[in-house]
């Protein structure tokens, strides 16, 4: 049981059911649909671009806890960084899920899905929003 | 009633534990787990009587292509086929329905033509008709379900009398609902309307006895690892009267008659349907998987299968966070049950489910079609097999009222 209070935390759950970013922004600059096929996980990613910083971050989708919170987790932390800030976040946290060592302090709540890593089948389902930003950034 | 724990015992893999818990494994639309039996066939035929199949005429490979062919005799004799030229060894059920589309399809489907197909398809029964349609410009048709969730007879009965309907291709029974189609009405309205017809016999060959000759389909596709046999051997079985119909699938070794620097001729069936070194070992395994399936007999593992899912289905309609898809009752249905729990994701469950050693799979089954028109996007899918019980099921519902635990 201890390995699943890891996986889905109070604070996973939080991000989960009740996030803020899950909206849709105005203006979006940058729109982009991310999906895995397998398993059904299936997120719009929103961006609001100042230049070269990212203003506003939101998504809309559906998916499982894990996929969901990670996404919104990932909004939170790149608000007000620059692509290149952003990259490195998304740099980490891969590392992370890999079980690479890492400083974990830079990526905030999104640390907490570093349980996801002993939880193979679930790796695809934490990467899915990083990996699209790092798509489209 | 079935000795189960006597089955249970000719399956190892059964005594594993997974998260240190006594593993229950409900995953068996996926695949089956293997009996002793086929396990040690295969190592047996590695052991005593490995060698090239036809080629040679040295001790070892007459050994090997008698093996290989008594697999064909067994395979015709369980399906009860007029002929063993009719059986052609495949990888799988997938590439049994590719072979028919890829051959006689492009052969004989045309322009205008209709391939009716049903909502609740495998995607391997439904791409490989998109691919016929837009090389031939065909059309495809689909027939949905009833309020009962069972394919809607009716307007299947409509569709087939639209006319141009070249092709009729259904699943025997739905790898997601459990859903048995009526087969022998199909092919009987098919065939009235000048179509033929495929079925896709992947969720029935586990738990059905199957009569090609009384059901007179004129192909049947089927894969053994569903019906406790290895992995990478599947069945096509191609009615007498059209094994001169459809051309060669791949080509190669072993398929041809005589070959020229320009031409080529072909064997005889079912050899001229398989290209190269064939699945031997699996071949062989699959023989001790149809000895099992026998000794056991189709009629009581059906019989169980339902029991289990009535059982099933008794004690999650008590649960009021739980919805259950297709079918209310067990009858006419194999022992799939699929459901959802009220705002958790299907992965979600079955990964909660998971460290409790409960193996179901999650996810949209590779049936999108049938997703979108059920209005999901994924559902959770428990799939009985002969060597579950009820204390398993019990098990299950317990771990699915702790699901709840982890979400409010």
């Amino acid at each position: 049981m201890s390995d699943l209070n890891q996986l889905y935390s109070e604070i996973i759950m939080e991000h989960y059911e009740n996030s803020p970013n899950r909206r849709e922004l105005e203006n979006p600059t940058i729109k982009e649909r991310g999906h895995n096929p397998l398993c059904g996980d299936d997120i719009t990613l929103e961006l609001k671009m100042n230049g070269d910083v990212i203003e506003d971050a939101s998504f809309v989708g559906h998916g499982c806890a894990i996929s969901q919170a990670s996404t919104s987790m990932m909004c939170d932390l790149i608000k007000g960084k620059n692509k290149k800030e952003a990259l490195k976040l998304v740099e980490k946290f891969i590392d992370m899920i890999h079980k690479k060592d890492v400083d974990l302090d830079e990526l905030g709540d999104a640390q907490i899905l570093q349980g996801v890593s002993d939880f193979p089948a679930r790796v695809k389902c934490a990467l899915l929003a990083w990996k699209t930003l790092e798509k489209i950034i | 009633m079935l000795d189960i724990l006597k089955i249970k015992d000719d399956f190892p893999i059964l005594k594993s534990s997974p998260h240190g818990k006594k593993l229950i494994y409900f995953d068996n639309a996926a695949t089956t787990q293997k009996p002793t039996q086929v396990v040690e066939a295969v190592a047996d035929y590695y052991k005593k009587y490995n060698a090239n199949v036809y080629r040679s005429p040295h001790y070892l490979s007459t050994l090997s292509t008698e093996s290989y062919e008594e697999a064909r005799e067994s395979v015709k004799r369980f399906i009860n086929a007029k002929t063993s030229e009719s059986i052609v060894f495949t990888r799988n059920a997938t590439e049994s329905i590719n072979f028919i589309a890829y051959t006689w399809g492009l052969k004989h489907i045309g322009e205008g033509d209709v391939i009716v197909l049903t909502i609740a398809e495998h995607h391997s029964n439904i791409l490989p008709w998109q691919m016929v349609a837009e090389k031939k410009g065909a059309k495809l048709k689909y027939v949905h379900l009833d309020e009962d969730s069972r394919l809607d007879l009716d307007e299947f009965k409509r569709t087939i009398s639209e006319g141009h309907v070249k092709l009729v291709a259904v699943q025997h029974a739905s790898n997601v609902l459990g859903i048995i189609n009526p087969v022998d009405e199909i092919i009987d309205l098919s065939h009235r309307n000048g179509a033929k017809v495929l079925i896709d016999g992947a969720q029935s060959i586990p738990n059905m006895k199957i009569d090609v000759e009384k059901l007179g389909c004129d192909f049947y596709a089927f894969s053994g690892h569903k019906m406790l046999g290895p992995m990478g051997i599947g069945v096509l079985y191609i009615k007498e009267d059209l094994l001169d119909d459809v051309p060669p699938f791949l080509s190669g070794g072993e398929m041809i008659d005589e070959v020229f620097e320009d031409h080529s001729t072909f064997a005889p069936s079912p050899l001229k349907f398989e290209a190269g070194t064939p699945n031997v070992e699996g071949a062989y395994g699959l023989i001790k998987a149809i000895e099992y399936i026998e000794g056991i007999g189709l009629d009581n593992i059906l019989k169980h299968e339902q029991e289990l899912t009535e059982y099933a289905l008794s004690k999650l309609v008590e649960i009021d966070y739980v919805k259950l898809y297709g079918p209310k009752n067990a009858e006419n249905r194999t022992g799939i049950i699929s459901f959802n729990v009220l705002n958790v994701h299907p992965h979600d469950v079955a990964t909660i489910l998971d460290q409790d050693g409960i193996a179901v799979r999650s996810g949209h089954h590779c049936c999108q079609p049938l997703m979108r028109y059920l209005g999901v996007p994924a559902t959770v899918r428990a799939s009985f097999y002969i060597y579950n019980d009820k204390s398993e099921v019990d098990a299950f519902v317990d771990g699915l009222k702790d699901v709840r635990k982890w979400f409010r």
